[in-house]
């Protein structure tokens, strides 16, 4: 139904258009050209399409919630009494319903069930209908009402750009709508996890932040002694941190020396070449990076670590915080880059005139100068790793080693975020949960690192503009 | 060598005036096209125009004339109420087009830029083709009822605009390929498309070579026939040739207007010489 | 600094110290050493950064390449009219809807003769995959004529049988023998006698593959020893000291006869048409089984009969000593072919490597970014729209920036995390759906759009919108037509770049569990579906060794179509880039 109401909608929407559009072409030409239409036909064409789509709209809106929720009551009408209070018969039912409607399960023998379907169908079909009927009928109220106005001093264009700004406005707020989303829906759960009274083996918040074990899969044993240590944050943490550190340690002398060279030795030619390098290893996705990591470099270095007598874990940190540091690499390059050639040329120049070499200058001068753009570039570099999903899903461990040593393996706050949440959840146990406090975590985490990487380099910015 | 530059001024401005002189209506004074009472403008808080009141009459060019930052360009622009894309820009006052007034929250600023064409500083043709350049205007105000009609129209104003021989074969190449003058010829041709009442002119040689200049001055002058004309300018002795009215802007205030061969031989005002004469600006 | 320091009238009446050319010249040298080392710290960090996005490219290249060829058995197969006769009808249906295992499992039969034990049969047949007869039922079903007539068929081998091709082993060497063989059956387990001691050097071989074997076993004792503690570290420790025990054994022991099994070399001998695989073995003498059947027990000259070693033992390989000898034998009859794995671009996704193909990841990522796109550009474009050219200048607007800027810096995953709580659970959206990958790609990439296309705007230089205004349109319709026109290549470049990075993400989709295993390729948006990075993290995570050279394939697929991509955006930008 919900097809042909949109389809049917497309249609009287074009039809407004072109009918208004059309009436007023002949108004125009009735007129003679002696009166002086404020708007241009097209626009009552467009006021007019918009006086359809826009209550069609609310109406689709309306009425697929009202349909929905009156086809579940008349649904449930057929079950005992209970079912519709209790969630999860009635999500049961509700499933119950739907399989015997799109064929996948059969109704024989229940004649209640089956008689649910029917009411449920029956309800949807009424309510389809009667939206189209609606719908109908109002659209050709909009045509009717845009038509009447189609007057010298009607002001159709101001009406319709009035509507186009609400699009816009509406459009920008949809950032805001995603930041709100991601908020409440990880703030919510989060805050089910510490405080729903409910769940069982639920950590305390001075449990989750400093415990030392976490270990998620206990919760679901039930409630058994002393479980709720399970979720200790700290090995989590140190685990991230480890990995971010080799991270950082390879990507940020790398990159920093990278954009030192490429902004101020390399020759336009010798750039025009690099460039494209970083750009290319900055466009590989992570899935593919986790790849070369978890069946090449981690095999290399568990190899080289046992030709030296060490005792290597096959998914050892340092495997995969030496691929994320040449994943953000680039990162590090282009925003330092970029706050190196922020420098004024004057700060060079008076260095140059005192008798430094280009190093000199470099370290004594610009250096100096980029530092607060080169400290935030690390941030975000940070923030980068912080966040960075697939490369630890394949390369690192899932046990949660409370470890410093690079040759082991740990485990991280995504690895184990993604670890909780594929596969079957139920949204109700800790587990689950669990991973929306991480999710909580990393965001919070990453959007300060985040702000105040930007503002740091806002206010480098004003500096020498 | 201060008499020396005014004799010069004179003897432009009384030339010029015997050169109009046939061409004027026989009809006695132009009416009046544009009023302006007690225009103030602001800028979020520096306060650019103060009490600005002028009257700018019909089929003559009026030059508005003053050091840079004087105001000048501002007020043109509140004429065609151009500064209302400014967010931070406040205008009151009174400023009435034929009588009405354009301040009026009723009036619809675009039918005002309609009526009150413009020219900028620089040359700005849209990066599109010659045609489609004077055929905008037109299209989007409805002029035209057909394609032959809108043809006619472009025709009639490049050829208004002095560009039509120079570019009658390649219509649809793209405007942003003429020459500077040209494009400004053909600005001036997009602008007096829709037919307005009054053309506002911004500096509109300030990026032209001496030869393109006096071309669109000449224009100029051949367009005060059909239009009223307000054109800013830095060079007094552009004022002092294409305009028949001169106002002098200083410090956001009008030091003085009138007869432009009055302003350049016997200005009232103290600022006014000075300024002719150039001791500063 | 002194010399500044000083008062004025002395620094005229002794002037300052200068630099004499001479003394300064070791401290210039220094100065200039460590120029050029700083500056080689630079060329140092761009050579590191290049080697490794070389490395990366060239191992998955390596990896993957080989998956885009398949071996095949090409037989002539005839497929008699009974068996796909169906209610005593022929068509196409009834040619689908036949069994062909037996047809190819005879034909495979036909072509290596003289198989009779029943583990022998059931090891050929393993040979072919599963899907073997896929193209023989494709060919049949599109020209039912050819039911009952011989028809030349290629027949898919399994993955291992694939990659022993795939792999030419250096582990294979052959020598000729020096004696006259005499072998005393044609089947079953026989003995082969040798005039002269040809087997004497694989008996010293065998030995010293036995002591390193040894060493090694010591060494790992001893290190385990040292590390000590766990009961799995015991337990280990415990089984090598048996394996020690035993190997020391057979070490010490006289060289006169050696028995050989999976764990050791393989050693075969190829004679009179057959070949025996050896499993005791003397100076002159070697007792074996038959692999492949030999034509007579007729004695063989020197140089006609070869000695076969395989270096590494059967334990440790896919392909058994047998498959090895039908492998071989198919190949040198020349019925073992390569061809181009079609299959990989048409199949969607299988438990078998041979199989598995990436349509179905390709087709569920295309309705994926198809959602993206529908939503992000026009989204994208409208909000920037708005924030460069219409927003007031006030508290919301500047709520909306910082959100935008902090917004593309999110972890990806929280996108999942919000895809999850909201679409799947609050809204009820079908899970691992086309449709809400899309809807969570878009709001992910919607802040890249929006900042591109604020910048392509802000390009448009405003003398442009200044005309239009200037000629009465009004700020919509000057931005409409003329600045967004204008700013459009940008736009779309911004875009492209933006459906690249969408392309390549993984993680948010697995949050909303569009890591399903799914054969069928999906054909609506709300059709349970995978994507292609998805494909690639699920088929990385498979222990069949072919599933590696698969996943290196499919990412191969993936950097094309990025590549394909950027090299659009690149042109984009190069053929519109406007100068103003």
């Amino acid at each position: 139904m919900g097809a042909y109401y949109v389809a049917l909608t497309a249609f009287l929407v074009l039809a407004a258009f072109f009918y208004a559009r059309s009436r007023a072409v002949s108004a125009v030409a009735a007129s003679g050209g002696g009166v002086s239409f404020h708007s241009l036909p097209a626009y009552h064409g467009l006021y007019a399409a918009m006086c359809v789509l826009i209550p069609l709209l609310l109406i689709f809106v309306v009425g697929s919630i009202l349909t929905g929720k009156l086809a579940v009551d008349a649904g449930l009408a057929h079950f005992p009494a209970d079912v519709a209070a209790d969630a999860l018969k009635r999500g049961a039912a509700l499933r119950e319903i739907e399989n015997v409607i799109s064929g996948h399960g059969s109704a024989a023998g229940n004649d209640a069930l089956q008689r649910a379907a029917d009411a449920y169908t029956s309800m949807r079909a009424i309510g389809g209908w009667t939206m189209l009927v609606l719908g109908i009928a109002t659209a050709i109220g909009g045509i009717a009402h845009a038509t009447g106005r189609i007057r010298p001093d009607f002001r159709a264009r101001n009406n319709f750009e009035r509507f186009t700004q609400v699009v816009l406005a509406a459009s920008a707020t949809i950032a805001i709508l995603t930041t709100i989303g991601i908020v409440f829906s990880v703030l919510y759960e989060t805050g089910r996890f510490f405080f729903d009274p409910a769940l069982k083996g639920k950590p305390t918040i001075t449990q989750f932040l400093f415990g030392l074990e976490w270990n998620p899969q206990a919760a679901l044993r039930a409630d058994q002694g002393d479980i709720a240590t399970a979720f200790g944050f700290v090995p989590l943490l140190t685990g991230t941190l480890l990995i971010t550190l080799i991270a950082i340690a390879v990507a940020g002398p790398l990159g920093l020396f990278s954009a030192i060279y490429l902004s101020e030795y390399a020759t336009p030619r010798f750039r025009a070449w690099a460039k494209p390098i970083l750009e290319i290893l900055a466009g590989v996705p992570t899935v593919v990076l986790g790849f070369f990591a978890a069946l090449t470099v981690a095999p290399l270095i568990r190899g080289w670590g046992e030709a030296l007598g060490l005792n290597v874990a096959s998914e050892s940190a340092l495997a995969a915080g030496l691929v994320m540091g040449m994943m953000i690499i680039p990162f590090v390059s282009s925003l330092s880059d970029d706050v190196i050639n922020a420098v004024p040329q004057s700060l060079r120049d008076g260095a140059y005139a005192l008798g430094a070499t280009k190093s000199e200058t470099i370290k004594k001068v610009v250096l100096p100068a980029a530092l607060p753009g080169i400290v935030s570039a690390f941030m975000l570099a940070i923030s980068r790793a912080i966040g960075e999903t697939m490369i630890v899903v394949m390369a690192a461990g899932l046990a949660a080693n409370l470890t410093f040593n690079p040759l082991d393996a740990v485990t991280t706050i995504t690895v184990q975020i993604k670890t909780i949440l594929v596969g079957d959840q139920e949204f109700d146990s800790a587990k689950t949960l669990a991973a929306f406090a991480l999710g909580f975590v990393l965001f919070f985490v990453t959007l300060m690192l985040n702000y105040i990487a930007l503002r740091v380099v806002q206010k480098y910015r004003e500096q020498y503009d | 060598m201060q008499s020396v530059e005014k004799g010069l001024s004179m003897d432009m401005a009384t030339q010029n005036a015997s050169l109009a002189q046939p061409l004027a209506p026989a009809v006695a004074a132009p009416s009046t096209k544009v009023v302006a009472r007690d225009v103030n403008v602001y800028y979020g808080e520096k306060h650019a125009i103060k009490n600005v009141s002028i009257d700018i009459p019909d089929n003559s060019v009026t030059a508005f004339i003053g050091p840079s930052g004087c105001g000048k360009s501002t007020f043109l622009r509140s004429i065609n109420r151009m500064n209302d894309t400014i967010p931070i820009c406040r205008v009151n006052g009174r400023i009435e087009l034929e009588g009405q007034d354009i301040y009026d929250p009723r009036l619809d600023v675009v039918q005002l830029h309609a009526r009150v064409g413009m020219v900028f500083q620089k040359p700005n043709p849209f990066p599109k083709s010659i045609y489609e350049n004077v055929a905008y205007g037109p299209r989007i105000h409805g002029l035209a009822a057909s394609k032959t009609e809108l043809d006619e129209i472009v025709q009639t104003s490049l050829i208004k605009a002095g560009l039509f021989n120079e570019v009658k074969d390649r219509l649809n190449d793209t405007g942003t390929g003429l020459s500077g003058g040209q494009q400004q010829r053909l600005c001036i041709a997009r602008a007096i498309a829709v037919s307005p009442d009054v053309i506002l002119m911004d500096e509109p040689c300030s990026a032209l070579d001496p030869i393109a200049t006096a071309k669109v001055e000449e224009l100029i002058d051949e367009l005060r026939q059909n239009f009223c004309i307000i054109i800013v300018t830095h060079s007094m002795q552009q004022a002092a040739r294409v305009s028949q009215r001169t106002a002098f802007f200083h410090l956001g205030v009008l030091v003085e207007e009138g007869e432009t061969a009055q302003i350049f031989t016997n200005p009232q005002d103290k600022r006014t010489q000075d300024y002719i004469t150039g001791r500063f600006g | 600094m002194t010399d500044l320091a000083a008062p004025p009238a002395t620094s005229i009446a002794t002037p300052p110290r200068r630099l004499s050319a001479l003394m300064d010249q070791s401290r210039i040298r220094a100065r200039y050493r460590s120029e050029a080392r700083f500056r080689s710290y630079g060329l140092i960090a761009l050579g590191l950064t290049t080697l490794f996005l070389v490395f990366l490219l060239a191992d998955i290249f390596r990896n993957g390449v080989p998956a885009f060829w398949q071996h095949h058995v090409v037989l002539e197969v005839t497929v008699p009219r009974e068996a796909v006769t169906v209610d005593g009808k022929v068509d196409a249906q009834s040619i689908r809807a036949a069994d062909y295992f037996p047809i190819t499992r005879d034909a495979l039969k036909a072509a290596i003769p003289g198989i009779e034990s029943r583990s022998g049969e059931r090891t050929l047949v393993r040979l072919l995959s599963t899907g073997a007869a896929d193209e023989l039922r494709a060919r049949l079903a599109a020209d039912p004529s050819l039911v009952g007539k011989p028809v030349k068929t290629r027949l898919l081998l399994s993955d291992d049988a694939d990659l022993y091709f795939k792999q030419p082993s250096a582990d294979i060497s052959e020598r000729a023998a020096r004696g006259i063989a005499t072998p005393n059956g044609t089947t079953g387990t026989v003995t082969i006698l040798s005039s002269a001691n040809d087997f004497a050097d694989d008996i010293v071989r065998l030995k010293q593959v036995l002591t390193a074997r040894l060493r090694a076993v010591e060494t790992e004792h001893a290190r385990l020893s040292r590390a000590g503690g766990s009961d799995s570290v015991l337990q280990r420790l415990r089984e090598l000291d048996e394996e020690r025990k035993e190997l020391a054994a057979r070490v010490s022991a006289p060289k006169v006869a050696e028995d050989l099994n999976d764990k050791l070399p393989s050693l075969l001998v190829a004679i009179n048409g057959g070949l025996v695989k050896v499993t005791k073995l003397e100076d002159i003498r070697i007792e074996g089984e038959v692999l492949l059947p030999l034509a007579s027990t007729a004695d063989a000259a020197p140089g006609s009969w070869k000695i076969v070693t395989y270096a590494v033992p059967a334990s440790n390989r896919k392909v058994s000593d047998q498959e090895v000898a039908f492998l071989e034998r198919l190949k040198a009859d020349g019925k073992v072919e390569s061809a181009f794995n079609t299959r990989f671009f048409t199949a969607g996704d299988s438990r078998e490597p041979e199989l598995a193909g990436v349509r179905g990841a390709l087709m569920g990522t295309a309705l994926t970014l198809l959602v993206t796109l529908a939503l992000c550009l026009p989204i994208g474009v409208l909000a920037a729209i708005y924030l460069e050219e219409f927003a007031r200048k006030n508290w919301f607007t500047d709520i909306i920036e910082i959100n935008i800027n902090n917004l593309a810096a999110v972890p990806s995953i929280v996108f999942g995390l919000l895809g999850l709580a909201v679409f799947l659970n609050f809204f009820g959206l079908p899970r691992s759906a086309p449709l809400v990958g899309g809807l969570v790609l878009a709001l992910l990439v919607l802040p890249t759009i929006i900042i591109a296309a604020r910048a392509a705007l802000k390009a448009v230089p405003p003398s442009i919108k200044e005309a239009a205004l200037g000629v009465g349109a009004s700020h919509q319709q000057a931005v409409f037509h003329h600045v967004l026109p204008l700013a459009m290549p940008g736009i779309m470049t911004g875009t492209i770049i933006g459906m690249a990075h969408a392309l390549g993400e993984t993680a948010p989709l697995l949050m909303i569990g569009m890591i399903a295993f799914i054969v069928d390729v999906p054909q609506s948006f709300t059709q349970a579906a995978t994507v292609l990075p998805v494909q690639i993290y699920l088929w990385s995570d498979l222990p069949e060794q072919a599933f590696q050279a698969k996943t290196a394939a499919a990412i191969i697929v993936l950097l094309m179509f990025l590549f394909l991509m950027n090299g659009a955006a690149i042109w984009l930008r190069k053929r519109f880039e406007r100068r103003w």
